[in-house]
């Protein structure tokens, strides 16, 4: 896989130091996060649990370098990704981060197809190769035959399927999920979090899962609790 | 893992504005109705107004080619002013010394006055006019049957006519008048040849309702006269018009002995001239239609700026997934300038049908034949992808600063 980051192996694949955030609405500002140091190691299965308000989704927004901290710094891959423009971020996301959210996030006028390509059109792919990138990630999540229908087509499990098939199509190596089984049954939702243990597993991928569900962030294989903006506790989960 | 740099990207990113614009057709039409409107009332009124300079081109060509017109000058007796026309001065050796000149290639005298002309039993009032040899060059008019009068009949005062196409058919009905014997003015006159036809002039006259027989017979069996009515100028060239005005000035004013501080006693008309000014308030008239047509598109414009923003809005969503799995700023920008770009080149491209329509219409039911030409079209088409761009940038430009966490956030 090409990469243009430096990996330090000392550093681990994510690393925040004393990470800040504070939203200003008027004259009032919000200290959402307040000094969070963290560092997740790649190929880990970890999942960020905490109660809403809690800044968990703020720090997932930062993780996902959709937002950018007010102070402290995140180093992805050793590199300090604080600083970066808007344009830098985006090529991060395009080809570090995967993101599966709770509602799916479907382009609903593109076809399953279309969906999963998207991020390798935004990477420059040519269309040739990542239609046939596409159908291996659809392959992956069991949807192989599905390509040519439209989200409004398929259940919310097939949805959230396809999203994972975009998180991956990429190469990512890190896929970020927030609530990703909120808007799925139980039946369903513990599909979709086998498919998430599947990319752990077999692929390596590292996944960081959002949830306020003590169910769902029990796959995981360490737990981080986030409240009124610091990490309450670190804790590794022991699978029985 | 190879990477290709795509190459037809831009023109998946064609296909999809397409896609995205054919979901809602409806609303699509709506908002490039303007731009269809603008295209073809462009495309329509400079086909009306190309078509107009053509027919004012065609109707001087008619009455002769690069030709002047000296006319004698009016009197001014106690404070009242005739009009043209009403001074003897003008004079067939005037005729002739004309034609000496440089500039000019021919020319000739003509002397009209209404008569009646006779036929057997049938009689028809016709317009006679006395001409020289050099007529049908002068005027570009020439004969479709039979023979002109030659200089030696001009000079012998033969009685020889040549008959335009109406007066003809008045007289003659469907026989061949080539031969026959016409009265006009009690003066028998041997019919030797028929005008081709001119049609009507730029004034509606019909022009082919004449009798053309040679000035001096004109002069001294009808009129009884010894000047003449106009002396028409045929120059060598367009551009030899001016001169020729100016040499025939000066020759005429010599020629008529009128001193430095005295008026001309005639006038001369460059026929150039007129269609030259005729032509350029034509033009005029075009470019006045088209500018008003030219702000219904760029009306056309600010509802598809209007479309555009509703479309960003509603589209927030998807503009925030597009930012979470990696477009950047450009690309968004690119998608929503290709979408209203490809918004307003239908609209074009659907206005030049509008505009063919209107112009093929106007030719099929009004006398006015309208000529589209290529330029309109291109310079529209152009125009209105850059109105589309233009417009589209602002909604482009401000979806593509929208904040990722925000536009995700948005339901």
């Amino acid at each position: 896989m090409s990469n243009s980051y430096d990996i330090n192996a000392n550093m681990p694949l994510i690393r925040l130091e004393n990470i800040g955030m504070i939203y200003k609405i008027g004259d009032i500002s919000y200290e959402v996060l307040k000094g969070i140091n963290l560092a997740i190691e790649n190929g880990e299965f970890v999942s960020i649990m905490g109660a809403s308000g809690s800044g968990k989704s703020t720090l997932m927004n930062i993780l996902g370098c959709l937002d950018k901290p007010t102070s402290g710094s995140y180093f992805l891959e050793g590199k300090d990704v604080s600083g970066l423009t808007s344009d830098e971020l985006a090529e991060i996301r395009n080809k570090k981060i995967g993101f599966v959210f709770q509602g799916f996030n479907l382009i609903q006028r593109l076809s399953i197809l279309e969906n999963v390509m998207l991020p390798l059109y935004y990477s420059g792919y040519h269309s040739k190769d990542s239609e046939e990138m596409a159908l291996k990630a659809l392959k992956l999540v069991d949807l192989s035959d599905k390509g040519n229908k439209f989200p409004n087509q398929i259940s919310g499990g097939e949805q959230q399927r396809v999203a994972i098939a975009r998180a991956i199509v990429n190469d990512a190596p890190i896929i970020m999920a927030d609530e990703p089984t909120g808007n799925l049954d139980s039946v369903r939702g513990a599909d979709v979090m086998n498919f998430f243990e599947k990319i752990n597993s077999e692929r390596g991928a590292t996944i960081i899962l959002v949830t306020h569900d003590k169910h769902v962030a029990d796959y995981a294989k360490r737990l981080i609790t986030v409240k009124d903006g610091i990490i309450l506790s670190l804790e590794t989960v022991k699978k029985i | 893992m190879k990477r290709k740099r795509v190459k037809f990207a831009f023109f998946l990113d064609l296909e999809s504005a397409y896609k995205t614009l054919l979901r809602n057709k409806i609303r699509s039409f709506l908002t490039i109705l303007g731009i269809i409107i603008g295209v073809g009332s462009v495309i329509a009124t400079i086909g009306i107004g190309q078509g107009a300079s053509k027919a004012i081109q065609a109707s001087i060509n008619s009455m002769g080619s690069n030709m002047l017109i000296i006319l004698p000058g009016s009197s001014s007796l106690g404070g009242i002013n005739s009009g043209f026309g009403v001074l003897p001065t003008l004079t067939l050796n005037d005729v002739y010394a004309i034609r000496k000149l440089s500039s000019v290639k021919t020319d000739t005298a003509i002397l009209g006055m209404p008569q009646q002309v006779i036929w057997r039993g049938n009689n028809w009032s016709t317009l006679i006019n006395g001409a020289d040899s050099t007529f049908p060059i002068v005027r570009k008019w020439p004969v479709a049957k039979g023979t002109f009068f030659t200089p030696q009949q001009v000079s012998s005062a033969a009685n020889v006519a040549v008959i335009g196409n109406t007066a003809a058919t008045e007289l003659f009905g469907l026989i061949n008048p080539i031969g026959h014997i016409i009265i006009i003015h009690s003066v028998p006159f041997t019919v030797i040849g028929l005008l081709s036809v001119k049609g009507f002039n730029a004034f509606g006259q019909d022009q082919d309702d004449i009798v053309v027989i040679p000035i001096t017979t004109m002069m001294e069996k009808i009129a009884g006269t010894t000047w003449v009515h106009a002396i028409a100028v045929s120059a060598k060239t367009q551009k030899d018009t001016v001169a020729a005005q100016s040499q025939i000035t000066a020759l005429l004013r010599q020629r008529h002995h009128i001193p430095v501080n005295k008026p001309n006693d005639f006038f001369v008309r460059n026929l150039t001239e007129i269609a030259q000014a005729a032509n350029s308030s034509a033009a005029t008239f075009t470019i006045l239609l088209a500018s008003i047509a030219a702000v219904s598109l760029l009306v056309g414009g600010i509802g598809i700026m209007n479309i555009m923003l509703v479309s960003v809005t509603e589209r927030t969503k998807e503009i925030g997934i597009r930012m979470a799995i990696g477009a950047k700023k450009s690309d968004i920008l690119k998608q929503f300038l290709i979408e209203s770009a490809v918004l307003s080149l239908f609209g074009g491209l659907l206005g030049i049908g509008l505009g063919f329509g209107i112009s093929s219409a106007i030719s099929a039911f009004s006398p006015l034949k309208t000529v589209v030409t290529a330029e309109p079209i291109i310079i529209s088409v152009v125009f209105s992808l850059c109105v589309g761009i233009f417009f589209g940038f602002y909604p482009a430009f401000k979806a593509s600063r929208m904040n990722p966490v925000e536009a995700l956030r948005y339901e």
